[in-house]
């Protein structure tokens, strides 16, 4: 090992740079890929995790659905076609958070020590986490559909729109991840993460459209539940399962998950590599 | 070139406090490396600046050639490094564990399946191979924290305490695993609190206190510094130690007689302690004393310590403990 290979004969800081992305490019998905399997048998092994992301989501549809159900009024729509959109989406928030408490474990056991000095992708430490909570979140979401359908649900918007919906819940889930890592990854410990986590995603659920129509709401209140990208998500999920305008929910929804991802992101890698 | 690692005048600071200053250090090919100091001492600091986790404030160094901070990404495929807390997933079984860093080293997927059964014999962790970490004991984690750094055959590994907080066994059983790797030709460089695991394992010993360097050599001359022997004889009972005591003092270098009245052991500190020996037993044996035992024996790193920086290891430690509190 005398010579140093051609490659990084190159001292500047630009070939630096170009070794760099050279690594993240070419191991990134190979990498990525280890660390989802890692993350899902995690998930797979721990009973607490798996009821946490199963069990209580259904509770949660029955309670909302025969507790609260009949004295919320919905209009057009039976409760039970009301509330599965919002409720998959507020499940699948609270799944992702599990991105941000997971990482935030890993920097506290100094699990991360021995991946930064492993020759891999950076960005798969976290890819691996946000890959693994999405597929866990179409899981859920594809459950506690059939769950939903047994005591009533029913698409009444088609059947490639309402196919569409465990996948877009899926897919704003794993907007969200990202920003659950950026919080794991800024605040360091898995109880601080998790409890911050909570805060945050508890008034973006419960102040949008996923329960309540907005209407029943104050008027003071209205401004924010409005542009809550939950309002979105959860309108457009109630558009794919029920009829209604998709377009409009739409893209709102898709701008939300973009920002996250290619924002909030990167921004989150930033932070894990600065550690 | 026959250093696998060379340090130049790194110095690391976090704001005002100063975690290493101006450290230089060799460490050549195929040997092993102690760095020895007490608990904040900076040992951790440096090996993470080696391991490419950490980036000097100034100075430079090279671990096989590629410079720490420039060659950073192509360094970590030839290192291994097994950390103080031990980087194993709880969820995931011992050979999981091995294999995910296999593959994280690029490895393809059927070598690491064949190299993770290797270590897993070599590492006694057959039996547990394939049940959950969670249920390993301490040394079996550290064993499995090793055995993964190792997956990729790496020349050149760090140990930072690998033995801090194992039980006697566990740590007897870890020097053996570690010495079979230096056996294989690795370069090990091995940080430590443990001035007896530094005598047993290192060929070459770097002293390091409160962020510097303050000594280098083998074992024995690192004892040579602290410049003498002691002689210790034992005698029968806590009256007869008091008169020992004073026969031997008048050999003593210093004019001094320690005394251990539970075991009965005088002991004085001399230059050179085998010709003295006839004349000590005569003389005690003009005196009647019994000698039921006499030895001379070498400094220990703890009385190198204690000669380097006027407090014992133990003491040093505790300051420090002190100042991050």
């Amino acid at each position: 090992m005398n010579h140093l290979p051609a490659q990084i004969q190159d001292r500047s800081a630009l070939g630096e740079l170009a070794s760099a992305i050279a690594v993240e490019s070419r191991w990134m998905i190979a990498d990525t890929a280890v660390m989802t399997w890692r993350n899902l048998i995690r998930y797979r092994r721990s009973p607490e995790l798996f009821i946490f992301s199963t069990a209580s989501p259904v509770m949660f549809i029955f309670l909302f659905n025969y507790v609260f159900g009949g004295a919320i009024p919905t209009g057009d729509l039976n409760y039970i076609d009301f509330l599965m959109p919002g409720i998959l989406v507020q499940t699948t928030l609270f799944s992702a958070t599990q991105t941000g408490v997971g990482l935030a474990e890993d920097l506290q056991k100094g699990m991360v020590d021995r991946y930064r000095s492993l020759p891999m992708a950076r960005s798969a430490v976290l890819g691996g986490r946000v890959a693994a909570e999405t597929l866990v979140s179409l899981f859920v979401a594809c459950l506690m559909l059939a769950v939903g359908y047994i005591i009533g649900m029913r698409f009444h918007g088609g059947f490639w729109p309402g196919f569409a919906v465990p996948f877009m819940v899926a897919g704003f889930a794993f907007g969200f991840s990202w920003v659950a890592a950026f919080i794991g990854a800024s605040v360091r410990n898995a109880e601080g993460a998790g409890s911050l986590m909570f805060f945050v995603v508890f008034p973006f659920t419960f102040l949008s459209s996923a329960f309540v129509p907005v209407e029943t709401m104050p008027g003071w209140l209205q401004p924010f539940t409005s542009v809550n990208p939950v309002t979105y998500a959860v309108d457009l999920g109630r558009a794919l399962s029920q009829g209604g305008v998709i377009v409009a929910n739409a893209w709102p929804t898709l701008l939300w998950t973009l920002l996250f991802t290619f924002v909030v992101g990167p921004v989150a890698v930033w932070r894990y590599r600065r550690v | 070139m026959d250093n696998a690692i060379e340090v130049r005048q790194i110095s690391k600071s976090y704001g005002k406090v100063v975690a290493l200053e101006n450290v230089d250090l060799n460490v050549r090919r195929g040997s092993v490396m102690g760095l020895l100091g007490p608990n904040g001492a900076g040992k951790t600091t440096l090996v993470r600046i080696l391991t490419t986790l950490l980036r000097p404030s100034s100075g430079s160094a090279t671990v096989l050639g590629y410079d720490v901070v420039r060659h950073a990404r192509h360094l970590r495929s030839y290192i291994g490094l097994a950390g103080q807390s031990a980087a194993v997933d709880d969820l995931l079984t011992g050979r999981e564990n091995i294999h995910m860093a296999g593959r994280l080293y690029h490895m393809p997927k059927r070598e690491v399946q064949k190299r993770a059964q290797d270590l897993l014999e070599q590492f006694d962790l057959v039996e547990a191979a394939d049940r959950s970490v969670k249920g390993y004991s301490g040394g079996m984690r550290r064993r499995l924290d090793l055995a993964a750094s190792l997956v990729a055959n790496p020349p050149m590994i760090f140990l930072d305490e690998p033995t801090t907080g194992l039980d006697p066994r566990s740590r007897l059983e870890l020097w053996d695993v570690i010495r079979n790797l230096v056996s294989e030709g690795t370069t090990v460089l091995l940080t430590t609190q443990y001035l007896e695991e530094a005598d047993q394992l290192a060929d070459e010993i770097t002293v390091i206190d409160l962020g510097k360097v303050i000594a280098q050599g083998t074992a024995d001359e690192l004892k040579h510094q602290a410049g003498s022997e002691f002689i210790e004889v034992t005698v029968r009972d806590a009256e007869e130690t008091r008169r020992a005591a004073g026969v031997l003092s008048n050999f003593a270098e210093n004019n001094e007689c320690d005394i251990n009245e539970e075991d009965n052991i005088a002991s004085i500190m001399v230059e050179d302690g085998a010709p003295l020996m006839v004349q000590i037993v005569r003389s005690l044996d003009a005196e009647d004393i019994a000698v039921a035992n006499m030895a001379v024996r070498q400094p220990t790193l703890d009385d190198v310590f204690l000669a380097l920086t006027g407090r014992t290891a133990e003491e040093a430690a505790t300051e420090s403990e002190q100042d991050q509190d």
